[in-house]
């Protein structure tokens, strides 16, 4: 399969690397000592690292080749991969669907509070993802300043509870809406425009949210944030700090399971396959009669509000908010999420928020590596496998002739 | 008044240095369409390199003229090399995929170079060596404008003179802009595109990396992190100027420093960026097609 062709050129490629990262790679400077500190183990690990790469490539490509060339004979069947194996087989996924559902009711009575603690971040990453799922993976708009909204319900929560004095309920809904207006808001100068300005204007809006939060003291109270935001209460019964983290872990399943069951239905409804149309082609969609301005709207805001009601519940787990939380790598996160899970698809999303938070928690020694392995995640599958993990499956009709 | 003028003079600095980056996006977006997320990465990139080449020549005793040749080469072609690089593996691939996707790569590299300075150099704040020597005769009008500050003013005017030059005159500039408007149409009359397309991202590299190498010499610091506030700030200045257009980029540059520099003096240095993301919204609200851009109607 391998020529000895291809090992040439990945000798080349390995070279080619080596020299590319040379500088930054193997020297290191101290400009202040006048120190150079020469690494030249690393040229051996970026030329291993690229050779083998690359001969995973050709051995990808070259099988992939090979398969869709006995297709195309008639040799071998078309074999639907196996998440649509698995999803269209009730046999398979509903105890599969069953065994999860389990899982994850018993899961603070099986672990410690220290891993539900871990699991109720995952969760929120799930409802996050799943909320920019509506805007990047439906709609097809590109927003890079999610967490702004996200920001907006943790401080819409944090303020009006230490002004106000308004419970975690009562902003619950408050903060959903207070960022889907300032979807609105932003939305609504930038969606007329072509799709990539929209994508730097999002990312300029996110950064302005947080240095707002950062420098009007009098407003936000600065860097050092509100702390002694009180958690979510339950009728007025006072819970322990191990009973209150229980509590929240259900809430956040039933906010779970109502954000699969609304994000579900938006995508089987009009307003979804408006959607749907629009990412795949505006122009026909608006000779069709859909108002794209007004449906890009409505994906925007409805991103937004889970956004905006994921903030409220971070702001009451964590008891604490400070813009340093609601950098720009928060929003590549989630968007790492989308697009690995496979746009559109509210499985794929999901099992990709479990994995990508949960993995990192748990190989501690590799955390470092965790946002180059995103960004690396991010190219490789738009290279690679465009439709994520688990491809989203479109409702099909099928005329049949009489 | 001097105040008015010192102002001035640091709004043109500013605005030489977006410029430098800011032409890498427009003639990207000029020709494949591409907001290449990466450039400011390529642009913090060659300053690293220029920091590692210089400390190592100064160490090795070169001179100073000597080292200062060496480092623009150095961080010119490393940068080169990485966007080249860049284009090939994140890029090329997905010519004929959905708008969508080059983008999600483009955020992806920018992140993975991001990263990979800060895992393989450091997380700190890295001082720079004044590269520029305070010049005698510019004392006389100390407090107004620095020595760096002239050379960068020059340098910039001159690199942008060469390469008005070359899109103008040579035969690479001239298949530049004929893949700008159509790339099909070019492909038909015997343009190698791919070839015009990496030789598109080799030169704005090179741009940047110099842009990366004065500011970094003019400021005295560097990290992992500059290059993406400077890439949103010079996409502003491209876009303000109308994005595929390289005078507009220039003038849009221009703007864009000056205004920074005046607000920063006159209301609050706390907003500066604030200043650059509030003026790129205004724009795209009342002139998306910038001051110099066309607006295109899309044709089915």
């Amino acid at each position: 399969m391998l020529t000895l062709k291809d090992l040439g050129k990945a000798c080349l490629i390995a070279l080619w690397f080596v020299v590319l990262t040379f500088p930054l790679m193997v020297i290191k400077v101290n400009p202040i000592d006048r120190i150079i500190t020469w690494r030249w183990h690393n040229m051996l690990w970026v030329g291993l690292g690229s050779f083998l790469c690359y001969l995973a490539g050709r051995i990808w490509l070259a099988r992939r080749d090979v398969r869709l060339r006995r297709i195309r004979q008639g040799l071998a069947e078309e074999k639907p991969p196996l998440s649509r194996r698995i999803l269209q087989n009730p046999a398979i996924w509903r105890p599969l669907l069953a065994a999860g559902v389990l899982f994850f009711l018993a899961f603070p009575a099986l672990f410690s509070t220290y891993q539900t603690n871990i699991m109720i971040t995952a969760l929120m990453y799930v409802v996050l993802g799943l909320g920019l799922n509506i805007v990047v993976g439906v709609a097809g708009l590109l927003d890079l300043g999610y967490v702004a909204f996200y920001a907006v319900g943790a401080y819409a929560y944090a303020l009006l509870n230490l002004h106000f004095g308004l419970g975690f309920w009562t902003v619950l809904p408050i903060g959903g809406l207070l960022a889907a207006t300032f979807g609105i808001l932003l939305g609504f100068p930038v969606l007329r425009l072509r799709g990539d300005y929209l994508a730097i204007v999002t990312l300029g809006f996110g950064e302005i949210i947080r240095l707002i939060l950062e420098n009007w003291n009098e407003f936000s109270h600065g860097p050092s944030g509100i702390s002694n935001i009180p958690r979510p209460g339950l009728f007025g019964i006072q819970m322990s700090l191990d009973q209150s983290i229980t509590y929240l872990y259900y809430l956040m399943i039933g906010m779970v399971t109502f954000t699969i069951f609304v994000v579900n239905r938006l995508q089987n409804s009009r307003i979804g396959r408006a959607w749907f149309a629009l990412r795949e082609d505006e122009i026909a969609c608006q000779a069709m009669g859909i108002d794209k301005t007004r449906t890009k709207l409505t994906a925007f805001a409805l991103g937004a509000t889970w956004a905006g009601m994921v903030g409220v519940i971070f702001a009451a787990k964590t008891t604490f908010v400070n813009p340093a939380s609601f950098t720009f790598l928060e929003s590549a996160i989630i968007l790492c999420i989308v697009v690995l899970g496979g746009m559109g698809s509210i499985v794929g999303v999901i099992i990709a928020a479990l994995v990508l938070i949960l993995l990192p928690e748990y190989l501690r020694a590799f955390s470092e590596y965790r946002m180059l392995v995103f960004g690396a995640v991010l190219v490789v599958m738009m290279v690679f496998r465009p439709q994520g993990i688990v491809a989203n499956i479109r409702k099909t009709y099928q005329v049949e002739e009489k | 008044m001097d105040y008015f003028v010192e102002l001035f003079f640091s709004g043109l600095t500013r605005g030489s240095i977006y410029a430098l980056i800011a032409l890498g996006y427009t003639m990207v977006y000029g020709i494949i369409g591409l907001i290449n997320f990466a450039h400011g990465e390529i642009y913090m990139i060659g300053a690293f390199t220029a920091l590692i080449v210089s400390t190592v020549l100064s160490i090795m005793g070169f001179p100073l003229p000597a080292i200062i040749i060496l480092t623009a080469l150095a961080a010119a072609i490393w940068a080169s090399a990485y966007g080249y690089t860049v284009e090939k593996l994140a890029y090329r691939p997905l010519r004929n995929a959905p708008r969508l996707s080059p983008l999600i790569s483009a955020i992806g590299m920018s992140m993975f170079l991001q990263n990979y300075v800060l895992l393989a150099q450091t997380p700190d704040f890295l001082p720079f060596p004044a590269l520029i020597p305070d010049f005698a005769f510019m004392e006389r009008f100390a407090g107004v404008i620095g020595s760096s500050d002239l050379v960068i003013l020059i340098t910039t005017t001159v690199i942008m003179i060469l390469l008005t030059l070359l899109i103008k005159f040579t035969r690479t500039g001239k298949a530049m802009r004929a893949t700008a408007q159509d790339r099909t149409m070019a492909m038909l009359v015997g343009i190698n595109v791919d070839h015009v397309i990496s030789v598109t991202f080799i030169l704005g590299s090179a741009l940047a990396a110099i842009g990366g190498m004065l500011i970094a010499s003019h400021i005295g610091q560097i990290n992992f992190y500059i290059g993406f506030i400077a890439g949103i700030k010079a996409f502003t200045a491209a876009v303000l100027g109308g994005i595929g257009s390289i005078p507009g980029a220039v003038l849009g540059s221009f703007i864009l420093g000056l205004t920074e520099s005046f607000a920063t003096g006159y209301v609050s240095s706390d907003y500066e960026d604030v200043f650059a993301f509030s003026l790129l919204v205004l724009i795209l609200i009342f002139r998306p097609s910038g001051l110099l851009g066309k607006a295109t109607i899309e044709k089915v």
